[in-house]
């Protein structure tokens, strides 16, 4: 028979029995929908997880340090193996070439310097950082009161909502938290505070002819870096104080700086405008002699990757240029076992229910075939082969397969829907921001809708190969 | 009578013998019937119920195999056939009716004759034809559409008579094709069965437990009993006496019957 036929023959036939078959679809759908309700739930957690760590900037970022300066990161390389690369400074030069390696989004020095901010005539010591405009799209500025810098230039500030309370004169009592203040903080946005820093200006007698010696004796001056810093004044240049206006353009309770913020920048300022500042960096003091130019060496360099599965390649990469790295990485793999580990498990739940609907698919077309037994003899005297009655009957348990895939699909979804609406009211009810926890991608959208079709038939191999079997001449006898 | 033997609608059985285990003893529904049957014969097969006349008629329709012995069909010998053969021999070589009519209720008459040509698969549109012309032959082509439980016996009986006519098969098999009729409705369709055997030239296998019906148009009367044949006569069809100013009943030509009770 030929296969639009047996299709058409088995809807027919489902038709005929609609209730019962359509209960045993129903099963079908229910048992679908919660394999896709786990299995949506499962890896809408996971992609939840990827977004907010791809937006932490945990798992895309590699930290980029001296090797002149952090000795520890020095043993961790070589336990890894890689061959200790010349040590040369953290420049804009390594900073540009960094940039330029494959599958690198971008490099962006950490400048950060201690400075004294003065806001209404109060002086104030604070940590001030430059923050890149590709930081505006981390979930530290979820939160943020306000909005972000308006371009590289802006001469405007992000404070930390700690500092800002300082700024206020607000004490923190043990143990609040800082975000139960934001009502007060909210007024400094649009005000103005003074930024006074140490400018670093070149002296015209800066000896050009320093970097000559660049190429020589490179263990010379690794070992005369640890053992003697040699001052840096050397009359090369001079330091100038300045003062800057910057206005207040928000207040976040959140660190911006993810991972790099460890020494826990109080006031962020557009990374451009930093590095146009020309600020004695501590590393000016203590990182660029004796090659010394002009061009300060940055303390440490944040490197983002395109995605967290080239961040080995590129940390590679980066440790044959001559510095240390640091991600995290690892924690990125052990996270993705978790999420493998939840979804088999979701994915076991969420197969029980269809375990029992395949069950009654077996009921109902044994059942079909004590029922029609008569009209198998006749199919058969009338010229059906065992094979177009078994073909039949697979048929009438695909159909049933694929109507209640399909029907467990939307009920699925319909589930996930629900599931993540009470979610996000309860992730209101803790003044959190809503969240989609719940995703239904497409191959599992056709992977649930087969797996229904594929386990119905098996299902339906028992029942069709006993309807193949009967005997016609006791069929028709049959009443 | 003894044409070439190869012949579409030829039937030959050799000593063929149906034995069905029953507890610790056996059934011999058909115990060594040697028959032949010529291409567009009408032969009627009488017997008492249980005489083994319908599992000589299953046997050579292919629904059953013979325990021993030979059923040959056109040339070929149906026990040996693998199942998947008796199914395509069944399809386009035979076309049956039974008492009980089996049509399959939960289908149109339309959908009924066309389903041994969905097992044939022959395509939708001349499908769809051919089951509307089978039905009209018969005198159905105003009810399509209507399921089996609307019609009459005698309907219904017309219908399962397009089925089998359907495949367009070389051998009709009739099982007591009348016995859930009145007598009118039942010659009514013992006529159509007789076109059939005249017009399209299909050999014709007419199982009865009736003698006068069988005596209406077979051309040879095969009387079995217990599983074995006891009695075989020619017969000149009522049809044709009445046609030739002939009167009464009686049987012309040779008598070969061997007594009914063995």
């Amino acid at each position: 028979m030929k296969a639009d036929d047996l299709v058409d023959l088995a809807a027919r036939n489902l038709r005929e029995s609609m209730f019962r078959n359509s209960l045993t679809t129903l099963g079908i759908g229910v048992g679908v929908a919660s394999l896709v309700a786990m299995l949506s739930l499962g890896i809408g957690l996971q992609q939840l997880a990827d977004r907010r760590l791809a937006r932490s900037g945990l798992f895309d970022t590699i930290v980029v340090t001296s090797r002149r300066s952090l000795r520890g990161f020095d043993r961790a390389d070589n336990r890894n193996g890689v061959p200790p690369a010349e040590s040369r400074p953290l420049d804009e030069k390594a900073r540009a070439e960094m940039a330029r390696l494959p599958n690198v989004l971008e490099a962006v020095p950490d400048l950060r310097f201690i400075s004294e901010v003065r806001y209404e005539c109060k002086p104030h010591l604070a940590m001030v950082a430059g923050l890149p405009l590709s930081a505006r799209d981390k979930d530290a500025f979820d939160n943020m009161q306000g909005r972000f810098f308006s371009s590289d230039a802006a001469e405007e500030a992000i404070l930390q909502i700690q500092f800002a309370d300082e700024l206020l004169g607000i004490r923190q009592k043990l143990g609040e938290s800082s975000s139960k203040a934001s009502g007060q903080t909210q007024t400094l946005i649009g005000k103005e505070l003074t930024l006074r820093y140490a400018e670093r200006v070149p002296s015209p007698a800066a000896p050009e002819s320093k970097p000559a010696e660049e190429g020589g004796g490179a263990g010379d001056r690794s070992g005369a870096l640890k053992h003697a810093p040699q001052p840096p004044a050397m009359a090369a240049f001079s330091v100038v104080p300045r003062e800057r206006k910057l206005r207040i353009v928000a207040v976040t309770d959140q660190d911006p700086e993810g991972m790099r913020g460890a020494s826990g920048a109080r006031v962020f300022i557009p990374l451009p405008m930093v590095e146009k500042l020309h600020v004695m960096l501590p590393s000016g003091l203590r990182g660029s002699e004796p090659d010394f130019s002009n061009v300060p060496a940055y303390l440490s360099l944040s490197v983002r990757v395109k995605s967290p599965d080239r961040v080995e390649s590129v940390q590679d990469a980066i440790r044959k240029m001559g510095f240390s790295t640091f991600s995290t990485l690892d924690a990125a793999r052990s996270l993705r076992r978790f999420f493998a580990v939840l979804d088999l498990f979701l994915g076991i739940f969420g197969s029980l229910a269809l375990a029992v609907a395949a069950l009654g698919i077996v009921n109902t077309l044994v059942m079909a075939i004590l029922e029609r037994r008569r009209e198998i003899g006749i199919m058969k005297a009338i010229g059906a082969s065992d094979g177009d009655v078994k073909k039949l009957f697979l048929a009438e348990a695909a159909v049933m397969g694929l109507v209640g895939g399909m029907l467990g699909v939307a009920l699925g979804w319909a589930m996930g829907r629900l599931i993540n609406a009470g979610a996000n009211v309860y992730l209101h009810r803790q003044n959190l921001p809503s969240e989609e926890l719940w995703a239904v991608p497409w191959w599992l959208v056709a992977g649930a809708i087969a797996f229904a079709i594929v386990i119905s038939m098996i299902s339906g191999l028992y029942p069709a190969a006993r309807a193949a079997r009967l005997d016609p001449v006791q069929a028709l006898h049959y009443e | 009578m003894t044409e070439n033997s190869t012949r579409a609608g030829t039937i030959r059985t050799e000593a063929v013998c149906r034995h069905y285990p029953m507890g610790d003893s056996v059934i011999r529904a058909v115990d060594g019937i040697s028959l032949e049957v010529g291409a567009g014969e009408f032969v009627a097969l009488l017997g008492s119920s249980g005489s083994g006349k319908s599992s000589l008629l299953n046997l050579i329709a292919g629904l059953d195999r013979p325990t021993s012995g030979a059923v040959i069909v056109n040339g070929d010998n149906l026990a040996e056939m693998s199942s998947e053969e008796l199914s395509r021999y069944r399809r386009h070589s035979v076309g049956m009716v039974f008492q009980a009519f089996n049509l399959v209720g939960t289908m149109t008459l339309l959908e009924n004759v066309e389903l041994p040509m969905r097992f044939a698969e022959t395509e939708r549109g001349p499908r769809l034809e051919r089951a509307r012309e089978a039905l009209q032959r018969v005198g159905l082509g105003g009810r399509l559409t209507h399921r089996p439980s609307q019609l009459s016996g005698g309907e219904q009986q017309r219908a399962a008579l397009a089925r089998a006519l359907a495949n367009r098969p070389s051998l009709l098999l009739a099982d007591e094709p009348t016995g859930n009729l009145d007598s009118h409705t039942g010659n009514e369709i013992l006529d159509l069965l007789h076109e059939c055997n005249e017009r399209l030239g299909m050999t014709l296998l007419l199982v009865t437990h009736e003698r006068s019906l069988a005596e209406r148009y077979a051309e040879r009367l095969v009387f079995l009993a217990d599983g074995k044949v006891v009695g075989e006569q020619a017969n000149v069809p009522a049809f044709q006496r009445v046609a030739a100013g002939g009167s009464g009943k009686g049987t012309a030509g040779t008598q070969t019957q061997e007594g009914e009770q063995q």
